[in-house]
């Protein structure tokens, strides 16, 4: 019943921000504030009662469910489930979410009550992905963050911003309509074999596939996320997207709606069809390196601050999909913790440079400069941040990276060689960050306020919670451990191959600590 | 006929008798809400006498007309959306000069044309039904005769579909000459003994044939009227041209072939699948350079007559229900969609051009809401009953494997959201505090709502999200009424 909580609360709310819009403004923020921080306190409570009780037997990762008959014709359940992994994508979501309603405090003043309507069923939606495990559900959810999604940037965008938005929903939806036919196309084979008409992804797991069948399958679903995550040849949206989107429509979309294609990867493509995935692997880690070292690249050649940031996330989402298809132990330990580094690292990001061109009203890095003696808090944040996205040892964005280049290494070598020159080529364009925008003299003359106190109190935690990840990532690991092995057995289960767990939990514990 | 016969077709002929009932009425006293509330008592009593015709059912009412499961949904699904176009045309006309009282009659006419349509099982019915409601339609098309515009819709659909419906009667009659039949039943059961469809004379009868109801279905190539009578036509009589007339059109046509086994031949499909490919392309890329909303929502329904056609040809077990849930789906979005025009018009012209749309969310947030709805439904969006129509209707090609039918739909539909999402975004364009100049620009006129255009809009809207997120009911219904056929 508490997932359903998770999920109904933000819309309840959504609808009670709107209508609170009638009375003042300012309501409608603090009922988005106090709904997601009521989410973020449910979830909190489900880590802490199931921290340290880690099960070892795969089936039993999930620590919560609900399962309701839906549509019984179709055998449509509305089944959610949590297991560490979306329990942690989950605390993901209302931590952004509540520093997305706070990175809007003073940017959005106009269709207040609305936009926080938008804001907060976008996060319904997103954490309905992440915890659904009925696919019409799941596509349900997946459909139903989109047109908020749309509206948050095609609304209160810049300048170019029903184009941008245009872009990102006829991208998504194509391929989401994709992925539609090839669920069907999985229900239907189920039923043919089975007998048993279902969308239950439990269920699902396993059904007979004829290799070619399974091949088209997989990548109807590995497009629809391979769209979001974004891969390379179908990222041409993202730049556009975050860039136009507001800040909250650029926090969520990086640190939110990025990380539903990479948790779509690791729960749908892979466990459902294990064999057509493994031959398409080498694909894909091809794919992700291009993107890897292409984001990079892109991001040194831009002048805009926020299309620079969109660039790195094509970067850091790279090393994502390289983990997943790696498909082993540390590879895939380093992407989950990757997702949820670059969402803090990436989203703080954004938060700054909404914050600055509030204030200086550009985010083209040449009018900037010399900032640094101006707003020396501001510049000293980005700092940490733009450091966190380059990998510093020692940041949450480095042991994701590093753990997925570790287990690369022992699956392709020349790709992991490749990889690492992405990473070096980050070092460049983080630097070129700071040093662009905040050092040289200040020739334009620039006199902003620094962070106001909401801004801190926004930018404080995510600095913590990337510390924390780089320092001390063990209980984030042991929350989503069990997750992931229950993922690998039913895998190697249907392929037929011992478990892959090679000494896993030791190497992890050991590249978590640099 | 017998005394089942008489309450199995109790529902057209309370219909019937209510057009006289009305006609009569307005020869001594004229008053627009009189007329409308016997029309509206009327049609109550044909929707109540559905459950007596249903307990009788399956029944063969004389050679022409069948009430069984699937004609009792039918003439349901007709005669509640003759209700809503009713009451919207009531907003609508009150708004416009001349006399409005005879709509009524011509809309119960045009409903009863429909509702033999969908219980015909032999030629001479199909075609009366046809003529009834095709007739009444160029009146309706043409009422405001005061406007260029209608009459000129009403004149051009009065030619194409006079013509349409002498290919349609030579089609008859060549089949006739070469079956010696014009029951559906005894059509299929030679067809079936004899060799197929072979010979000169049959295969020329079913191209007519099939002329005849794609025009009427507005199918390419016979798509040429839709635009043209889609802009002409006042709001409210293009909602009834796009539901009910088309509606019960495709209702005959699953009657015909399902009864059939005419779809069966590969030709049939050959034909069937060449005209839902053009139909999803032509009208979705048409709909792109068009700025008038009418025109939009014209080509979008040849596009979802086009995807209707799918899952005509899926064939599989799903094909009927995925059909009739779809047009259910398409019935509650259309008369939405062209409800808010009709609500948004005034007696001058109609708010047809996107532009009227600009900022209309933030003046009437409700109306607002209700528009994005159903155009969010036609592009098949979640929690719409648009989404799960479609989701039904590939399932269906899935369950068949008509892998590439499905794949051009997914991808028309994508173009089709293109339009889509301009409405869409015209309706939330200009923040209220943003631009406060440009929004008064585009609104010139100052709109009296009429309560029940207002009422029926948010009960379709209600409908449409209750359908998309609960669909259970109104599956077993449909299921109910598919296994009939």
């Amino acid at each position: 019943m508490i997932l359903v909580w998770l999920i109904g609360i933000p819309i309840v709310a959504g609808v009670l921000a709107w209508a609170g819009e009638k009375w003042r403004a300012e309501l409608s923020r603090w009922i988005s504030l106090v709904a997601l921080c009521a989410d973020l306190v449910l979830a909190l409570i489900i880590w802490a009662r199931h921290a340290g009780g880690v099960t070892l037997v795969p089936d039993s990762a999930w620590f919560a469910q609900v399962s309701w008959l839906w549509i019984p014709r179709w055998g449509v359940h509305f089944h959610l489930a949590m297991d560490g992994l979306s329990l942690l994508l989950v605390l993901l979501t209302f931590v952004l979410g509540i520093i997305s309603v706070l990175a809007s405090w003073r940017e959005i003043q106009d269709g207040t009550g609305f936009f926080h309507l938008n804001l907060l069923w976008v996060l319904a939606g997103i954490t309905g992905v992440f915890l659904a495990e009925d696919l019409l559900l799941f596509y349900f959810f997946w459909e139903m963050m989109l047109i908020p999604m749309y509206f948050l940037i095609a609304i209160w965008g810049h300048e170019r911003r029903v184009y941008a938005a245009t872009k990102f929903f006829l991208f998504t939806q194509l391929s989401s309509l994709l992925m539609l036919i090839a669920i069907l196309g999985l229900y239907v084979l189920h039923h043919t074999a089975t007998g048993t008409w279902t969308f239950d992804y439990p269920a699902l797991i396993g059904t007979p596939l004829p290799p070619n069948t399974a091949m088209f399958l997989m990548l109807g679903f590995f497009v629809a996320f391979a769209v979001k995550l974004p891969v390379f040849p179908l990222h041409p949206w993202l730049p556009d997207a975050h860039t136009e989107a507001s800040t909250a429509g650029s926090i969520v979309l990086a640190g939110l709606l990025l990380k539903t294609g990479g948790y779509g990867m690791l729960r749908f493509v892979v466990p459902l069809f294990p064999e057509a995935a493994h031959r398409f692997a080498p694909v894909a880690m091809v794919l992700a390196v291009i993107g890897i070292v292409y984001g990079a690249l892109m991001a040194l050649g831009q002048s805009d601050l926020k299309r620079l940031v969109a660039y790195t996330s094509v970067s850091h989402l790279g090393f994502v999909l390289l983990g997943i298809f790696a498909w082993n132990t540390l590879a895939l330990q380093g992407a989950v913790i990757a997702m949820i580094a670059h969402g803090f690292s990436t989203g703080a990001l954004f938060a700054l440079v909404g914050a600055l061109q509030e204030r200086t009203h550009t985010r083209e890095m040449d009018r900037l400069g010399g900032l640094w003696a101006v707003v020396p808090r501001l510049s000293g944040a980005a700092l940490f941040f733009a450091l966190a996205s380059m990998g510093l040892p020692g940041l949450g964005d480095f042991v994701g990276e590093f753990l997925v280049l570790l287990g690369t290494y022992r699956e392709h070598l020349g790709v992991t060689i490749v990889a690492v020159i992405g990473i070096l080529a980050s070092t460049f364009y983080a630097l070129q960050l700071v040093q662009r925008a905040f050092h040289g003299p200040n020739t334009n003359h620039w006199s902003i306020r620094d962070l106001l106190p909401r801004e801190i109190l926004m930018l404080a935690p995510m600095m913590l919670i990337l510390l924390w990840l780089g320092l001390w990532p063990q209980p984030v690991l042991d929350t989503f451990r069990p997750a992931v092995a229950a993922l690998q057995h039913t895998v190697s289960r249907q392929v037929g191959m011992a478990p892959a767990d090679r000494s896993g939990s030791a190497v992890a514990r050991r590249g978590g600590g640099p | 006929m017998s005394g089942a016969d008489w309450i199995a077709l109790l529902p057209v002929i309370i219909t019937g008798a209510t057009a006289v009932v009305a006609m009569v009425l307005i020869a001594v006293h004229r008053s627009h809400g009189l007329t409308l509330g016997v029309t509206l008592l009327g049609l109550v009593l044909a929707v109540l006498s559905l459950w007596p015709a249903a307990s009788v059912a399956p029944l063969q009412v004389t050679p022409l007309l069948v009430v069984d499961d699937f004609a009792v949904f039918y003439l349901g699904l007709i005669i509640v959306a003759c209700v809503a176009v009713a009451l919207l045309c009531h907003g609508y006309f009150a708004k416009c000069e001349g006399r409005p009282e005879e709509l009524y009659v011509l809309l119960l006419l045009a409903t009863l044309g429909s509702e033999i349509l969908v219980t015909s099982t032999h030629f001479v019915s199909f075609f009366l039904g046809l003529e009834i409601l095709s007739v009444a339609l160029y009146a309706l098309t043409a009422y405001l005769h005061t406007r260029a515009l209608p009459l000129e819709a009403g004149i051009k659909y009065l030619v194409l579909a006079a013509s349409s419906a002498a290919f349609l009667l030579f089609g008859m009659a060549l089949v006739y000459a070469e079956m010696g039949t014009m029951q559906f039943r005894e059509i299929a059961d030679r067809l079936a003994l004899g060799t197929g469809l072979h010979g000169a004379m049959l295969i020329a009868g079913a191209a007519l044939l099939i002329t005849g109801i794609g025009f009427k279905l507005g199918v390419v190539p016979f798509h040429l009227w839709t635009p043209d009578v889609y802009e002409g036509a006042p709001a409210p009589v293009t909602a009834f041209v796009a539901t009910v007339s088309k509606g019960g059109m495709f209702a005959l046509l699953l009657r015909f072939f399902y009864g059939n086994g005419g779809y069966q031949t590969p030709s049939l499909h050959l034909v069937f699948s060449i005209i839902a490919i053009a139909s999803m392309l032509v009208g979705n890329l048409l709909a792109l350079r068009q700025r008038n909303v009418k025109r939009i929502l014209a080509y979008s329904s040849i596009a979802h007559f086009g995807y209707l056609l799918v899952a005509f040809l899926a064939a599989g077990a799903f094909a009927v229900q995925a059909v009739t849930f779809y047009l259910v789906a398409y019935f509650i979005t259309t008369l939405g969609a062209f409800g808010v025009i009709a609500m948004l018009s005034d007696g001058e012209r109609e708010a047809d051009d996107v532009d009227d749309y600009r900022g209309l969310f933030w003046r009437r947030p409700v109306i607002g809401t209700v528009f994005t709805l159903m155009i969010l439904s036609l592009a098949g969006i979640p929690i719409t009953a648009g989404f799960l129509g479609k989701f039904f209707i590939i399932a269906a090609g899935a369950s068949s494997s008509v892998w590439a039918l499905i794949i051009i739909l997914a991808v028309t539909s994508v173009i089709g959201l293109f339009y889509y999402l301009r409405i869409v975004i015209a309706v939330y364009a200009a923040l209220p505090g943003a631009a406060e100049g440009a929004v008064e620009g585009a609104q010139p006129r100052t709109l009296s709502l009429s309560a029940t255009s207002a009422g029926t809009l948010i009960v379709l809207a209600v409908l449409l999200v209750w359908f998309g997120v609960y669909p259970t009911p109104i599956l077993n219904l449909i299921q109910v009424a598919a296994a009939a056929l």
